[in-house]
């Protein structure tokens, strides 16, 4: 394979990130530093923790993985909050508790390169010993009532408000 | 109580007391939670935001009588006042700068803060001044329990409390000191200092935090990692480094009391003729200033200063500060002639009572 600005070999293979769509790039070496040492500023540029997480997770995700595959990948979606994995890489934070599980693949290999730890180990919360994955129920019914009000739908939006209540109600006993 | 009340009363941090005060000018520990039945807040509707406050809000007022409470709604502050907090060190400049319903509460003695739909559904924060982060602890831990009676956070099996942003999930806990190192940073020790810090995964900030300049010679050390170490394990990685840093400075600073002693004199006894003469001055170099200042009073070079007053003077005489104390918005130019005039009056105390100060 030939390289995309020159007729050198290409030797790099780089998949850019920080765009809508994920976008391959084969490249010799001379344009491939050209083009990383362009692209490196950007984290720090932007600043803040969040822009260099997405940076992290961009990093992270183009080890072997293909352009069609990372695609794929960004439009995974959280069926409580609605977020993609896109929007979150892109923003650097998470939409709901329920992403953890849901982007568990993706987020367990970031969380420990961060911290180097997989698990946690001090002060334990005392109202959901094994999790708060239940209430997240809520989220996603509180979010559906929206919708369906949205949609005029309002007979379903009156059985969602119910079952909110009864959810609330059983925590509280 | 009212926000006009704290531009009038000193606050905990800057007391200027506690361990090691001459150096570490407060000890703070943050933690960072989220109610699990509403999606983190860059998902959260004004709807959701609105229920999240509310609920919160009755929690905070079951911490502490009312009276000894402020609590202020973002949202309907003007541009100065939320400078004001952020100076204050009681928001985060992401907490003033954002949109949608949010809050924050502040303890009268200015002790915590508890920042509501911040990064997270809510953030509680403890000072302390001086080093003393064992009591900064037991308060941010009795706060989140006594929170937690009423509510139910999001937590995950594995891995703690859950996070907004990944990087503070498992303790959600950021232990950070303030240190004042003017010392090392004439003696140009001080990126060794960091590097060595940085080594052992420690971050280096300064006075305002994220991306901010180490203005006056502050620095914030606090830990990256939240996860996979408890609370106590976090608390001695910060703690347990800054009798280190410590220790550098007052080398630092007897080194130049000994091998420098007229320039030090010099230096000092010049920032100090300038705060009390200055017609007009930024920020900047007020922050720049008292800081040698602050340095002249701890080593016993000037004497008819206080370190409080000295602690004081660096938040006052920020814009948002200067600006309540007179009264009125100002723009730049006529902030410059204010604080200038504002230091005058406070490091020329003896002068204005034989009225021989004429502006």
């Amino acid at each position: 394979m030939r390289c995309q600005k020159c007729d050198k070999p290409a030797t790099f293979h780089i998949t850019e990130l920080t765009g809508g769509k994920p976008q391959e790039l084969h490249l010799c070496e001379e344009h491939a530093r050209e083009y990383l040492t362009q692209s490196g500023d950007e984290p720090s540029s932007t600043g803040g923790m969040a822009a260099a997480l997405a940076h992290q997770i961009a990093q992270q995700m183009a080890v072997g993985q293909t352009a069609e595959e990372l695609e794929k990948l960004d439009q995974q979606t959280c069926p409580v909050c609605g977020i993609t994995f896109y929007e979150f890489r892109s923003q650097g934070r998470l939409g709901c508790p329920h992403d953890y599980v849901c982007f568990q693949k993706q987020l367990d290999p970031l969380i420990y390169s961060i911290h180097g730890e997989a698990e946690h180990a001090g002060k334990a919360p005392k109202r959901c010993p094994g999790g708060s994955e239940k209430r997240t129920e809520l989220i996603r019914l509180r979010r559906e009532m929206k919708e369906a009000v949205a949609a005029e739908q309002y007979e379903r939006a009156s059985e969602l408000r119910d079952r909110i209540h009864r959810i609330e109600k059983e925590e509280e006993a | 109580m009212e926000l006009d009340d704290l531009s009038r009363s000193r606050g905990e941090w800057l007391r200027g007391g506690g361990p090691e005060s001459d150096i570490v000018i407060s000890s703070r520990i943050r933690l960072a939670r989220n109610l699990a039945d509403y999606p983190f807040i860059s998902r959260a509707s004004e709807q959701d935001r609105s229920q999240i406050e509310a609920s919160l809000k009755e929690c905070v007022f079951g911490l502490q009588e009312a009276s000894q409470l402020l609590y202020v709604d973002i949202e309907e502050l003007d541009g100065v006042d939320r400078q004001f907090l952020v100076e204050r060190q009681l928001i985060s400049r992401e907490h003033a700068e954002s949109q949608g319903v949010r809050a924050v509460a502040i303890d009268h003695r200015e002790k915590f803060s508890l920042m509501i739909n911040e990064e997270d559904h809510l953030r509680i924060q403890v000072m302390q001044s001086g080093l003393d982060l064992q009591v900064a602890w037991d308060r941010v831990d009795e706060i989140d329990d006594l929170i937690e009676q009423k509510v139910t956070y999001a937590c995950h099996e594995r891995l703690g409390y859950l996070t907004a942003c990944p990087t503070n999930v498992g303790t959600g806990m950021r232990v950070s000191v303030m240190l004042h190192l003017p010392a090392l940073v004439i003696t140009r020790q001080i990126d060794k200092a960091f590097r060595a810090m940085q080594k052992i995964s420690l971050a280096v900030r300064g006075l305002y935090g994220e991306g901010s300049q180490a203005m006056g010679d502050f620095y914030q050390i606090s830990n990256q990692v939240t996860l996979g170490r408890s609370e106590q394990q976090l608390i001695s990685q910060v703690g347990d480094v800054v009798p280190q840093i410590i220790a550098w400075e007052r080398k630092a600073r007897e080194f130049l009391i000994t091998e420098s002693h007229e320039n030090l004199h010099d230096r000092v006894s010049r920032a100090y003729g300038i705060l009390r003469n200055a017609q007009t001055i930024s920020s900047e170099e007020t922050m720049h200033l008292l800081s040698s200042v602050r340095m002249g009073v701890n080593l016993g070079l000037i004497q008819d200063l206080e370190i409080p007053t000295v602690n004081e003077l660096f938040i006052q005489t920020q814009p948002a500060h200067l600006q309540k104390l007179s009264g009125t918005e100002l723009d730049t130019a006529d902030r410059n002639i204010e604080r200038a005039r504002f230091l005058r009056r406070h490091l020329n105390k003896e002068k204005d009572t034989n009225g021989a100060e004429n502006n």
